[in-house]
This record gives structure tokens, sequence and C-alpha cells, in this order.
């Protein structure tokens, strides 16, 4: 069994399904500070059979976790202050995503103007479905793929 | 500042005043006649177009204003790579509204954030084409007097026919209207269509035959393939005559369902059709005028009454 040590302050990411944790890591833009992570793949997980879970030294509130709950729905995030857990932050689905995804859809008018921004709203809250703001194209939460900008 | 992007744009209310409009339009096009002196439309056509440009400019020479603009990507300053968003920032500075079409979906959106004068959506890709749709509901409306409890049938490329996406957007706010979407499998109605329908709890039905379809149906929107939407020239040339309408299939029709189509009509509405009283096509060319006169007016704020 692997043990990896208690963190002081900052936020783990538990449940994340296994193999999403690179793809959050990234998001978080985590490779471009020097906050201490660490990064489990493939715990053993009663619930999932095999899970990610990220640990990430940091100040709780510097991060932006908002589209995690699209990314990976099953996410939970716990808040770490003095060694001990303060907070089990609920994740809610964003109305809106700006700047993370970017759209596929070589119809889609930001597929020829670089400069805008990809926009994606919440259409439909039961089935956690979101659409391009220009075109519609169809995107759910927590199916990924190497669509992340 | 009020664009037009969507159909959904003017509530139910907003269209009926603008359907009044139009009919008053074309009953007094005397009264209108000056209306927009001295303003000028930009009609800003990166993608052919035969009637809706030359509708959108007639609509406002009828209001006494004035029309410029190109009618192709290559003509613009797209050509050198110039964007949307930059182009509609100069064209605001030559006129008062702009009309655009673009083969992209979203461009007419990308263009109201840019723009300082009233955007209209003359057709983005394979996404929404409202002013045909308000059109066709003039058309409807005047036909049949009314703009609800009808089934209508929808046939041809619903998967990329922008024309049928606004349509049933449009209609879908209206009691008692019930959707037969009438396709080959490859061109189904796109899902966020339907799944808009399943979520206003809308009664509709998918099929494939138009033989089977047509006697149930008070009104039949017919559209083309278009050979454009497709990246693969073979699938157009599979399905670009799965269905003609024939005089046979107009003899199953009830006799007041009236024959609605966008244009360019190809091959899939026959000539022989075009004498049948039931063929409304040509005559909502002409309520587009109207209806596009209407539409200036009312998004510059132009009342001629208080003229």
């Amino acid at each position: 069994m692997l043990n990896v040590g208690k963190i002081e302050e900052g936020i783990v990411l538990d449940h994340i399904e296994a193999g999403k944790a690179m793809l959050i890591y990234h998001y978080l833009k985590l490779d471009r500070t020097e906050y201490p992570v660490a990064i489990i793949k493939n715990a053993r997980s009663e619930a999932m059979t095999r899970k990610d879970i990220l640990k990430v030294e940091c100040d709780p509130d510097s991060l932006n976790l908002d589209v995690i709950a699209f990314m990976a729905p099953s996410v939970t995030v716990n808040v770490i202050k003095g060694g001990e857990i303060v907070e089990k932050r609920q994740l809610h689905l964003p109305e809106e995503i700006t700047g993370v995804l970017k759209c596929h859809n070589p119809r889609c008018i930001t597929s020829i103007e670089q400069e805008l921004p990809h926009i994606f709203y919440l259409s439909d809250h039961t089935r956690q479905i979101y659409r391009c703001r220009y075109c519609e194209e169809r995107y759910t939460a927590g199916v990924l793929e190497k669509r992340y900008r | 500042m009020r664009h037009l992007l969507s159909p959904l744009d003017f509530s139910v209310q907003e269209l009926e005043d603008l359907f009044d409009l139009a009919a008053d339009i074309e009953k007094n096009p005397g009264k209108y006649a000056h209306a927009c002196d001295g303003l000028k439309i930009a009609t800003l056509f990166y993608e052919p177009s035969t009637r809706t440009r030359l509708s959108f400019e007639a609509a406002m020479m009828n209001l006494g204003g004035k029309a410029l603009g190109f009618a192709s990507a290559d003509s613009s300053s797209a050509a050198k790579g110039e964007s949307v968003a930059d182009t509609i920032r100069v064209i605001s500075c030559f006129a008062d509204i702009a009309a655009i079409r673009h083969s992209k979906e979203g461009a007419a959106l990308v263009a109201s954030r840019f723009s300082s004068i009233p955007v209209i959506n003359a057709g983005d890709g394979g996404h929404e084409h409202p002013t045909q749709t308000l059109l066709d509901m003039m058309t409807i409306r005047t036909l049949k007097g009314r703009l609800d409890h009808f089934t209508i049938g929808i046939c041809g490329d619903l998967k990329f026919g922008r024309t049928v996406h606004s349509l049933v957007n449009a209609m879908s706010r209206y009691e008692g209207v019930h959707f037969v979407f009438i396709s080959p499998p490859e061109l189904r109605v796109p899902d966020y269509i339907t799944e808009m329908l399943d979520e206003k709890g809308l009664s509709y039905e998918e099929k494939i035959s138009l033989d089977e379809a047509i006697s149930g149906l008070d009104l039949l929107y017919m559209t083309r393939v278009q050979r454009e939407r497709f990246f693969n020239e073979e699938d157009y040339v599979r399905l670009k005559n799965f269905y003609v309408l024939t005089p046979k299939l107009m003899s199953m029709a009830k006799e007041d369902m009236y024959v609605l189509h966008p244009l360019p009509r190809v091959n899939e509405i026959s000539v022989e059709i075009d004498k049948d009283p039931r063929a409304a096509y040509f005559r909502q060319v002409q309520y587009g005028v109207y209806v596009r006169m209407a539409l200036i007016l009312t998004l510059l704020g132009i009342d001629v009454d208080s003229l």
C-alpha cells in the first residue's frame, strides 16, 4: 500500500475517476506553480474500484475549482487547514464555462476566429449538458477528451 | 440596442406586432416609403445568396434608405484574413443597421457583440436563419389565419437546414403544434432541437418516408439537401434526390396542405407543383420583403405614425 503524507494547508481532490488526475492537474495549471503536489493514480477505492487523488499544498482559495464539477463530477474537495479537514466543499456545475474547453465543431466561428473566448453554457442541469454559445455543439459533463485549451 | 440572432429574440407578442406591421406595409406601402430616408443597411454576405441579400436591400430601398455591402467573402477583407469582429466594427461607422450571412455558426452572435449598430442574422452556417423563419411564419399566418394547432411536416435536410432549426424553435412556442420530421437517418434533426421539444413536452415524430407522412399534414415545409454543408461529395450525391415532391404525392395530401420551401429549389419539388394552388413558396418571397421592412423599422425603433 502506497502512503502519501498529510498536508498542513491546501486541498485534496478525492474520488477522481481513474486516469483523469493529470487532466485536472493541467487545468488547474499546477505545472505553472511552485505548490507541492502529490498525484496519486489508481488508488484502491471501495466505491470506485480505482480512483485518482490530487493533494495540493496551497492557499485553498487560490485555485479556481468551479470547472472541476464539469470535468469530473464525482470529485469531492476537502479543504485542509492545520493538517485537518475543515470543509468538504460541494461543487456545483457552473452556469457558464469560459476559456477552458475548446469547441471542436469545424463549422463553429471559433474554428476560424482565434481570439474569441470559447464559451459554453449549461443547457440541461439534469443531464449535465453544456452547449457552445456560438454553435450549440453539445458537451456532457464528465465525458473528457483532450479538448482543453 | 436590439439584434435579431434567433427568432426567439422576439417574444410571441413582439412577433405578432411585427407581422401586423408587415401586413400594414403590404396594404399601405406609400405610408412607409420615406421612413428610412438617409439611412443605410450594410449587407455583409460572406456566403452567396440571391433572395436574402436582395430582399434586405429591396426592403431598405422601399423604406427610402440605401444599401451597401459585399456579396461574397472573396470580395471583402475576409479574403485578407480580417475577422468578423473587426469587419463589423468598421461597418458600424458606415451604416445604421447590418445583415450578416456567414458559413460559420455563431458568426452573427460575434458580430452583435462587437457592433454599435443593430445586427440581423441572415444565416450562420447550419445554425439559424431567423428572417427566413419570420417570413415562413408570416406566410403561414396569412394563408392559414393562425400560427397554432397544426401538424407541420418538415422534410429533407434537417441536420444542416438552418431554416428548419429556426422554424422549429419559433413554432414551438405556439399551442397544439405537432412536428413530423421527415429525413434520411443521416440528416436527422439535431439532438438540441429534439431535447428542446422534449423539455417543453411538445409532440413530434420522426419518419423516413414522405409517402407515409403526407396525408396527415396541414403544412409541408420542404428543404434542399445542401451541397455546401457536406465535407464529403459522395454523401451529398447519395442523399440529394432522397425526396422529390411530385403531383402523385400531392394527390395524397389534404386539399389545404400548403407547401413551403425556403428556396433555392433544386429538384426536391417537381416544377409541375408550381401550378398547384397549394404551392406557397414564391409567395413566401414576397412576404419576405414586407417582413424585413417591418424588422428594419422595429430594430431601428422607427414608428411611422410618430414621424
